[in-house]
This record gives structure tokens, C-alpha cells and sequence, in this order.
């Protein structure tokens, strides 16, 4: 377990192994992604309601699915950071912060682009939305921070500090926006609050969930490859494999 | 004394007392914030600049300020605290101070908790008690003034604590003030959501009773975790230096 | 300088003090030092040399526990430093660059803030120590006032007081006057026969009789004797 664990740490394995299924974590994702997309754009029910306009939901909610979990996933990694002082775990929060900031980014404007026509303005403090900004602010300070220390080491452990502060304080945040939301403005049309959503809706949508979890993955493993080839660039491994192009 | 016999030394005692080194870092923070009353002043100056800034740039009515009153106070209060933070560990990180901070034989955690202690007496303290007069210059009536005043009474120990992280993590950053900004302002919208929030609650005629005790609860949570992060992030900017 | 009287109450120690097992530091992709062992045992004065840039400050920082970007392993009285941080602390005394002096107080307020989280002194003793440092009728002078090598002065008036075992001092020779440099030198062999071990890094010219060396370089690391 523990030789595990170690194995687990060491950059050089993870660099082997994960090229061996990033092609399958690509391919995976880009079918599931399509499959569900196409099906929720061009087959699954019209909305009673919204008509058309709700179909953005299967971009928007993935994304903004996803973009919750990274911070999730990256408040994992800074626990063993902190503890197990582990390599592949800082590695891993710097490599995903930029891509949590863009799909938080993506999620934000898709909502806003959905909320034109639902609610006829681009934007509306809304709980989810704000919560959303929240998490924006949030990854931009995870970066600002790991860009501003010269450090590698000071800097991962000190994102990884930032990154649980902001992991304790997600809860908090995301019920007072939502305690303020209710103060502020009456209870408007939840969108995503069905009541019932047919199978032909929810199925498209769990397959690009799982589509863009799986090209998260694969993005969140070329990206911790650059990062580790660019710190351990001294060492004998990285040099044989950039003679001979393999691990 | 035999003089073949290896040279010993005496291992030191027993170190003073947690409680004793905390009022030790307590009197010099203050001791010092005495030494230069200016640097007391500036926050609370800005805090009422900053209130005068909306009757002028947004409307001078008194239903417009008496609604806006609470979450203006509270908006300014907020960015005064965030603008003295950057003075929290600054000045004993450059004179050296912090080092010996860090290696006193106490835990450090329980030593930021007595400095932050210092730090909101310094600037959160006098915001509360200048509150009242501000209050009134945005026509709050008299009962919300006083539910203001317990607002900020128990919200901005939790901004002075929160603040300490990003202070801590910032230290000795180029452009750490406005870093430190963006660390830390998200962290701090829920206590600015139920700092107003029960204020108005308040006005709307509500007892504001369990706010007061959730926004406790806040306190509770930061004087509990918040310098446990400031250390561990203390001791990551110190070794970088 | 003369050394206050102090009360003791800790065990008497002729083991090695303070004992590095293959420490090794990278810095900036580049390796500071590597495979470096070395133990300080009482009664010794030692000086850490090397060229600028060889990683005397970190060396010191790294034992002192300011400095976490290292392997190895660290031992205080034979078991690791990081099980009893609070033991080792308090027997530890390190100055740095930055003497930890706060301009705004007095000589006096700062020697007390810095004793109040070790053990209590009274304020006889402490004026005392600084008047053995030279600074009779300056007590009560906020810092600002005084001259660099003053401010060191005020530093060093720690080490007339200190009972911790373990001095770690960096640069301490620095801005201080021919007459201090030779009471200096003279308070830290006192210290030395005391029992007390003392590291030290300084560009001076520090020849004290018995004095360890502990060389880092470019070409690796040598522990002379």
C-alpha cells in the first residue's frame, strides 16, 4: 500500500502510466461529449417551458459541474501537499487551477447567454451565478497566487493553504448567497430545479458530464506532463525521454 | 570538576507560559501602534472618506441612504480592515520581529492569534465605535444603528482573522497589497452577506437573535481555524526569505 | 561584555547538542549543498565558511527551523528536531540579518518583548546587559535614534542574558566597532567554556583558539577540525 502510494508520487511513474491512457481519456471523452451533445441539441424533448433555449444546459451544466469538483479535487491534492509533501499532488493543483478559472468562465457565460432569453438580461444576481463568480474569484487567486512565489515548493504549499481556506469556505459561501438571495429577491424560476426531468433529458446531459470529465482528465494529464517535464528537466529520465521520445 | 571531563552544558528550563508570551506579542503590537498614532488614524479616515463618497456619488436622499446606509458602513469597514492588513506582518517581517516570532518556543498559532487580537483592537475597535456617528449621517435609525454596531462588533474580529491568512501568504510578495485583495475579499462576502443581512432583517422589524448567533458562529469558526492557516503560512513565506 | 549571572534549571548535556545527517538543499534548481553531516557539541565554537552565494545564511536558517527547503535529517540530543519543536526552540537562540529590533521601541521595551516568550528577566538584569554592550544611557532612546551598530548592539545584548545552549548567529560582526568585534569574540569563547555551542557565519576575520571550521563550497563539503 504504502510502496503504492510512494509509486503514486513519483513524477517518472506518473509520466509512463499516464501516457498509456490519455489516448483512451481523449477518446472516451470526445465520444461521450458528442453522443450526449448531439442527443441533447438535436433529439431530446423540447422544454415545456423554455423551448429551445434550455438545450444550453447541456454545455452549461457540465461545465459548471466540473468546474465545482476541480476545486474540490485540487482541496484533495493540498491536504497531501501539506502532509504527505507528495510532488504529483502540487504538480497536479497547478496544472487544473487555469482549467477550473476556464471552465468557471465558461459556465458563467453560458448561464449568462442562457439567461438572455429566459430571463431577458445577460445577467442577474442570481444564487448560482454569484456562487459561480465567488468560485471565479477564487481560482484567480489560487493563480495570482502561485504565479506572484518564485519558490516552486513555497509556492505549492502555499496555494495548497489558500486552496483549503477556500475549500472551508465554499459551504459558507454558497449558503449565504443563497440565504441573500432569498432576502433580496422572491423566489424566481429555478431553471435547473425540475421538478421531473425526463430520461431523454438527463441521460444526454450525464454523458457529457462524464464526456467532459473524461477530457478534464486528459487535459488535467498533459498539462501536469509539461509541468513535470519543465521541474525535473535536470534528471536523467527527462533527458532520455526527450532523446529518445519515450519513458 | 574534573578538567578531562567533556565540556556539558546546562539545557535550558522551562520556557514562560503560553498566556504570558501571548500578553508579551499583545504589549509590543500595541506598544508600538502607540508610538505612531498616524498609522491609527489612516483607517478610520478612510472608512469615512469612503462613506462620503456615496451620499455625494450616488444620491444624497435620505431613503436612498437610509436603505444603502448599513451595507455602505459595512462595505467601507470591510475595505478599511483589508487596507491595514498589509501592516500586520510587514513591519516585523522587514525589522526581523517575525523570525524571532516564529522561533519562540510557543505555538505560533496561539502568538497570531494574540497579534490579530492586537490588530482588530487597533482597527476593527475603532471602526465599531465610530459607527454610531456615521450611522446617523446616513439617516439609520436608532435601532438599526445598534444592530450595526453588533454586527460589526462580532464581524470584524472575523476580518481582522481571515485577513491574517492572506497577510501571511502574501508577505514579502511583490504587489502583495493588492494580491492580497483578491485572496481575500471572496473570503470575505459571507460575513459582509450577514453583517447586512441581519441589519436588515432588523429594519424589517424581524429579532435578529439567531443572525447574530450564526455571524457568532463565524467567529468561532475563524478564531478556531483562521491562525492555524496564518501559521502554516507564516512559517511557507518565512522559509522562502 | 560580561555575561549576567542565570539561574539554571535544565539537564546538564555532553552529548552533541545539535547533530545533521545528510542534509542536503537545492535552491533555484541548483544544489546548495548535499550529503552534509556534521555535529555541534557543547563547548564549541564554530564557523561556517564558504563564498557568498554557498548557503551559510541557509544552512543556519534550515537548523534554526526558518528554512523547510531540505532533506535529511535533523537531531537535537539524539532524537529529531521536528518531534519537539518546542524543546529545541527554547534552547535555540538565532540572530539574523534581520536583528528582530523594532525601531519605535526602546533598547530596553525590545529586549524585553524579545525575552518575554522565553523566561522572565528582570528589568535590573536586562538594563544591565545592555550596558555591558555599551549602550549605559541610551536605555530609554527609541532605536530610530541609534546607529546601526547600536541596533546590532541591542541584538547581541541577548546573549548576555541567553541561557539557551544553542547559539545559531548570522552575520553578527556586522556594523559593530573594533572595540565590539573584540568583546564579541571574547563573550562568544566565554560562552564556549561555559559549555555553550555557538555556530557562526561571519566575513570578519574570526580566529578564536579551538574553533571548529564547517566549509561549504562550490566543490562540495568539507567538515574540518
Amino acid at each position: 500500500m504504502w510502496q503504492f502510494f510512494h509509486k503514486l508520487g513519483s513524477p517518472k511513474w506518473f509520466f509512463g502510466i499516464s501516457t498509456r491512457f490519455m489516448p483512451w481519456l481523449l477518446a472516451g471523452g470526445i465520444v461521450l461529449l458528442m453522443a450526449g451533445i448531439i442527443w441533447g441539441l438535436a433529439f431530446a424533448p423540447k422544454d415545456y417551458l423554455q423551448g429551445n433555449s434550455y438545450r444550453i444546459i447541456f454545455i452549461h451544466v457540465p461545465t459548471a459541474f466540473i468546474a465545482q469538483s476541480i476545486y474540490i479535487m485540487m482541496a484533495s491534492a493540498a491536504i497531501v501537499t501539506l502532509v504527505w509533501r507528495m510532488k504529483l499532488a502540487d504538480v497536479f493543483v497547478k496544472a487544473v487551477a487555469p482549467v477550473g478559472l476556464a471552465l468557471t468562465f465558461l459556465a458563467l457565460f453560458t448561464g449568462a447567454v442562457w439567461g438572455k432569453p429566459t430571463w431577458g438580461t445577460w445577467w442577474i444576481w442570481d444564487a448560482r451565478l454569484t456562487s459561480m463568480l465567488i468560485l471565479l474569484f477564487l481560482y484567480g487567486g489560487v493563480i495570482a497566487l502561485d504565479r506572484a512565489i518564485n519558490d516552486e515548493k513555497s509556492a505549492a504549499r502555499a496555494v495548497a493553504v489558500l486552496v483549503l481556506v477556500g475549500v472551508v469556505n465554499i459551504p459558507i459561501i454558497k449558503y449565504s448567497v443563497e440565504w441573500w438571495n432569498t432576502l433580496h429577491q422572491p423566489a424566481t424560476f429555478k431553471l435547473t430545479e425540475k421538478p421531473s426531468m425526463p430520461a431523454e433529458m438527463w441521460v444526454p446531459l450525464l454523458l457529457s458530464v462524464l464526456g467532459l470529465y473524461l477530457i478534464f482528465g486528459w487535459l488535467a494529464c498533459i498539462r501536469m506532463q509539461t509541468e513535470i517535464l519543465s521541474r525535473e528537466q535536470r534528471t536523467r529520465w527527462v533527458r532520455e525521454f526527450v532523446l529518445k521520445g519515450r519513458v | 570538576m574534573n578538567a578531562k571531563a567533556p565540556p556539558a552544558v546546562q539545557l535550558a528550563g522551562s520556557s514562560v507560559g503560553v498566556l504570558a508570551a501571548m500578553k508579551g506579542v499583545f504589549a509590543r503590537d500595541m506598544k508600538v501602534a502607540f508610538r505612531q498614532r498616524q498609522d491609527l488614524l489612516n483607517p478610520l479616515l478612510f472608512f469615512i472618506m469612503v462613506v462620503t463618497l456615496f451620499p455625494l456619488g450616488v444620491s444624497p436622499e435620505v431613503s436612498f441612504l437610509r436603505e444603502a446606509g448599513a451595507g455602505i458602513l459595512w462595505v467601507a469597514a470591510l475595505l478599511s480592515v483589508l487596507l491595514s492588513l498589509d501592516h500586520l506582518f510587514r513591519h516585523d517581517f522587514d525589522d526581523g520581529t517575525l523570525e524571532q516570532l516564529v522561533l519562540q518556543p510557543q505555538p505560533l498559532f496561539l502568538l497570531i492569534l494574540a497579534k490579530t487580537m492586537a490588530h482588530w483592537m487597533l482597527t476593527g475597535l475603532p471602526l465599531v465605535i465610530l459607527t454610531p456617528v456615521l450611522g446617523v449621517m446616513v439617516h439609520l435609525d436608532g435601532n438599526s444603528i445598534a444592530v450595526l454596531c453588533l454586527t460589526l462588533l462580532i464581524g470584524t474580529p472575523v476580518l481582522s482573522l481571515i485577513g491574517a491568512i492572506g497577510a501571511a501568504l502574501t508577505l514579502g510578495l511583490r504587489s502583495a497589497g493588492v494580491l492580497l485583495s483578491l485572496l481575500i475579499i471572496p473570503l470575505y462576502i459571507p460575513v459582509l452577506i450577514f453583517g447586512t443581512g441581519t441589519v436588515a432583517a432588523a429594519a424589517e422589524g424581524a429579532t435578529v437573535g439567531a443572525y447574530l448567533a450564526l455571524m457568532g458562529a463565524f467567529l468561532m469558526l475563524a478564531v478556531t481555524l483562521a491562525p492555524f492557516a496564518a501559521a502554516a503560512a507564516l512559517k511557507i513565506s518565512l522559509s522562502n526569505g | 561584555m560580561q555575561r549576567m549571572h542565570r539561574p539554571d534549571f535544565g539537564a546538564l548535556m555532553s552529548e552533541p547538542l545539535l547533530q545533521a545527517v545528510n542534509l542536503q538543499c537545492e535552491r533555484d534548481q541548483r544544489i546548495l549543498f548535499r550529503e552534509l553531516s556534521f555535529s555541534i557539541l557543547p563547548g564549541t565554537v564554530t564557523r561556517v565558511e564558504g563564498p557568498n552565494g554557498s548557503g551559510k545564511t541557509t544552512l543556519l536558517r534550515i537548523l534554526a527551523g526558518l528554512n523547510h527547503g531540505w532533506s535529511g535529517e535533523l537531531n537535537w540530543c539524539g532524537a529529531s528536531v521536528a518531534g519537539q519543536r518546542e524543546v529545541f526552540l527554547r534552547n535555540m537562540l538565532y540572530l539574523g540579518h534581520r536583528p528582530g529590533i523594532k525601531s519605535l521601541l526602546t533598547p530596553m521595551e525590545n529586549l524585553r518583548a524579545l525575552m518575554a516568550g522565553r523566561r522572565p528577566v528582570s528589568d535590573v538584569t536586562l538594563s544591565q546587559a545592555l550596558q555591558g554592550t555599551g549602550l549605559a544611557g541610551y536605555e530609554n532612546v527609541p532605536c530610530r535614534n541609534l546607529s546601526a551598530g547600536q541596533q546590532r548592539r541591542v541584538a547581541l545584548a541577548r546573549l548576555l542574558v541567553a541561557d539557551e545552549p544553542l547559539w545559531l548567529l548570522d552575520e553578527v560582526f556586522t556594523a559593530i566597532d573594533a572595540d565590539g568585534v573584540k568583546a564579541l569574540e571574547a563573550l562568544l569563547q566565554q560562552r564556549a567554556a561555559e559549555g555553550g555551542a555557538v555556530l557562526v557565519t561571519t566575513h570578519h576575520d574570526l580566529a578564536l583558539p579551538g574553533m571548529h571550521r564547517l566549509v561549504l563550497g562550490a566543490g562540495g563539503v568539507t567538515d574540518e577540525r
